[in-house]
């Protein structure tokens, strides 16, 4: 991969030639705003006007404004509008603007298809793109497929990697659960320990992380001593830990849903000082803010973050550029608000899976939703590496991987000190790789 | 036949073959939209006959939707069974599934069934969950590439194909409002109604309203089935969701809007409230505020529904 990770630049890396050209082109027309953002492939723009082409690109942008899926789905949406108007002001995408449509898909699976269905048939989109959900994702997928649209998720599941979907579903922007896993499972037990009982919710998030985290343990010569699944409708956990073996030397938890802060508060109350080290997905605490009561218990303990809520954490120029134009403050929340903490983990995936679309576009000289031209982007985005650090992708830089339809990056592990995250740890891309067990391109258009 | 036998009949058949002959006139979008609410009429009509009909509410319809789905899902899942097997096998799970809950159930009555309904809903769909490793829980899995073509005939069409899903849609659609009409006319859906009306007076004429109610309740549920197996196999998806209780409140609210008690009451329901959430959530986020106020407004002026009301005021023929 050609990736950079101090660099201006932000693009894929593929189509070496074709971006030298489009370079010379960029020199003649665009330098200004386009370098000043580091966005090179920009130079598809002279090229797509001279062709008289001044549509928008419509993506439709399938929210979750309603549900249990709200609290991400509004910081979705503040993200994608911001990477929306910036593109736009860079010149938009080959030269057009770029105009979200945004529909509330409830985040529930029936409702999500016959958003991609309204997207894709009423609306005229080029393409979808913004779900989060996993249950909605494999909802709307399949009529995504049918209807022949590029649809791009935004959902840290491991669905696209595991091949069940289509060819049409692409993960671009943020890297899947398994790959976040594995990343982390070796600074876990090199510095906390080896002995590990897991807690998790008892549904299919949840086994991700007992299923990939148990092999990586035990890849990484550990042991789980405990693998303890609790129920959705749980309200209670004190009941629990009791069965968390004395020699546990690290309490694994995921815990999501509305009963984390009381998750966290019993754990205190059962563990006291005398508790195991603790490492948490922050996927449970995204949303809330650090400081709530409850969460004390969580001072000194370890979380994964996919990008570190706290500014100055990953002290980047694209970073702190990346955080302005979302209106997320130092601490993770709204400049606007500083009780609207951020999903700062997650949202990152819309501006970056934009920048992608964005790149995929210029770089497969897409035009209308034609089939041809649908196939030529499909195939283009099939042909990335990766994508270069930048203001597009300011969490860091990308493997992608065509077969999969997924991209790989790196990890963060912060620990919590008087409600704030502190990085301790950044992970390289190669710690989260893992044996591909699909690849799309094999299957027809 | 008499006179309104035969209005009925003409009536319905209307209904079917406009929707039949419609399909050259519909946009794409609302294409694909008909044929879902075809499905989701089909559960409102398995819904009609429990509580337009017998006077029974239930709040756990939705483990026969999930019975029919699961029931023809899993199968084409793990064993790749074909289409056509599969929506038998989704019916025939579905029918056993409220036969047996029929026979527990059925002891209660009033708010006490609406209660246990509602409870063997929620068991039903936390089961699904904690089934994970067979049922693949909340994540739900695809049929997409097991049930590409469905066979018939020695013809093979192509499910993704929006024209197939319709006519398919169409055709279970047909089969069950026509099921729901033979019942409600015969003489057991007069016993039906009248144990609607008095119960216990129906029992003291000597009718046996256990078996009936036991009789409606199945039937109910295998229409709900027809319908979750439908879905599933045209729209490529199977998961837990479905056995929600949210996807128990939506036929109430169909069958209501529409007109509980009337045959074509389902289908007007489902149609309505479908296309009002999808203009409402254009206006607003707030889209079920539209949807209650316009509940509200029912409920207040029209509490038998839009076809109840049309059949006391203009039409007392409509079944």
């Amino acid at each position: 991969m050609g990736a950079s990770r101090g660099g201006d630049e932000s693009t894929s890396s593929s189509s070496q030639a074709r971006r030298i050209s489009r370079r010379g082109a960029l020199k003649t027309g665009l330098a200004g705003a386009a370098a000043g953002a580091g966005l090179l492939t920009v130079g598809g723009i002279p090229a797509a006007r001279a062709a008289g082409s001044d549509r928008p690109i419509r993506i439709g942008f399938q929210v979750h404004r309603t549900g249990i899926g709200a609290v991400y789905g509004r910081w979705y949406e503040r993200t994608a509008n911001a990477a929306a108007a910036y593109i736009n002001e860079l010149g938009g995408i080959a030269g057009r603007p770029v105009e979200l449509v945004a529909e509330d898909d409830g985040t529930d699976p029936r409702r999500g298809a016959e958003v991609v269905e309204k997207l894709a048939t009423r609306e005229q989109v080029d393409f979808v793109y913004g779900t989060l959900f996993s249950h909605v994702v494999i909802g709307s997928a399949p009529r995504a497929g049918e209807l022949k649209i590029p649809y791009f998720v935004v959902s840290e599941g491991y669905h696209v990697a595991s091949g069940k979907l289509n060819r049409y579903v692409f993960q671009p922007g943020i890297t899947d659960v398994r790959s976040q896993i594995t990343a982390v499972a070796g600074w876990m037990m090199g510095n906390l320990g080896k002995k590990v009982a897991m807690i998790f919710p008892d549904y299919a998030f949840g086994y991700d992380h007992r299923d990939f985290l148990s092999a990586a343990v035990e890849a990484g010569g550990g042991t789980v001593t405990a693998r303890i699944a609790i129920p959705p409708t749980e309200t209670a956990y004190s009941k629990y830990f009791p069965r968390i073996p004395a020699d546990t030397e690290v309490l694994y938890h995921v815990m999501v849903g509305p009963g984390v802060l009381t998750f966290v508060r019993e754990m205190g109350e059962h563990f006291g000082s005398r508790r195991p080290a603790v490492f948490g997905f922050v996927d449970s605490l995204e949303g809330v803010p650090m400081t709530s009561p409850g969460l004390e218990f969580l001072d000194g303990t370890y979380l994964w973050e996919a990008m570190p809520r706290q500014a100055g954490q990953y002290d980047t120029p694209h970073e702190r550029f990346y955080r302005e134009r979302v209106g997320v403050g130092p601490d993770g929340a709204s400049i606007r608000d500083p009780k609207d903490v951020s999903t700062y983990s997650h949202m990152f995936g819309c501006w970056e899976t934009l920048f992608a679309i964005k790149e995929a576009v210029e770089q497969s000289g897409y035009r209308d939703p034609t089939p041809a031209d649908r196939k030529a982007l499909i195939e283009t985005l099939e042909g990335f590496h990766g994508f270069n650090e930048g203001r597009s992708h300011p969490q860091g830089p990308k493997v992608f991987d065509g077969r999969l339809h997924q991209c790989f990056g790196q990890q963060f592990v912060s620990k919590v000190n008087a409600g704030k995250l502190e990085v301790v740890h950044r992970t390289a891309i190669e710690d989260s790789r893992y044996e591909p067990a699909a690849d799309y391109t094999k299957m027809a258009l | 036949m008499s006179t309104s036998s035969a209005r009925i009949w003409l009536l319905h058949a209307a209904v079917l073959l406009a929707l039949l002959l419609a399909q050259p006139l519909l946009p794409e979008y609302h294409y694909v939209n008909v044929a879902r609410i075809l499905v989701l009429a089909c559960y409102a009509v398995g819904y009609n006959v429990l509580l337009g009909y017998t006077g029974l509410m239930s709040l756990g319809h939705a483990m026969f939707f999930a019975l029919g789905m699961y029931g023809a899902g899993l199968p084409v899942y793990y064993h790749g069974v074909g289409a056509l097997p599969a929506l038998a096998l989704g019916v025939a799970a579905s029918a056993l599934g409220a036969a047996l809950f029929g026979l527990i159930a059925l002891r209660t009555r009033g708010v006490a069934f609406l209660i246990v309904t509602m409870m063997f809903g929620q068991a039903f769909h936390l089961t699904l969950l904690h089934f994970n490793v067979y049922t693949l829980g909340d994540q739900g899995f695809i049929l997409s590439e097991t049930i590409r073509t469905l066979d018939v005939a020695g013809a093979a069409f192509d499910l993704a194909d929006s024209r197939v899903k319709y006519n398919a849609a169409l055709g279970v659609f047909s089969v069950c409002l026509l099921a729901s009409l033979l019942l409600v006319r015969s003489p057991v859906g007069r016993v039906l109604v009248a144990i609607r009306e008095n119960e216990d007076r129906t029992r003291l004429l000597g009718y046996n309203t256990y078996l009936a109610r036991l009789l409606a309740l199945t039937v109910s549920g295998t229409i709900a089935g027809a319908a979750g197996a439908t879905y599933a196999l045209l729209f490529s998806y199977v998961g837990a969701s479905f056995a929600s209780i949210l996807h128990s409140i939506y036929p109430l609210l169909w069958t209501l809007l529409g007109g509980a008690g009337t045959t074509l009451g389902p289908l007007l329901g489902t149609g309505l409230m479908f296309y009002l959430e999808i203009y409402a959530r254009d206006l607003t986020t707030a889209y079920l505020v539209v949807v209650g106020a316009v509940l509200l407004v029912l409920v207040l002026w029209a509490p038998r529904g839009i076809l109840g009301t049309l059949r006391d005021r203009k039409a007392r023929w409509l079944p």
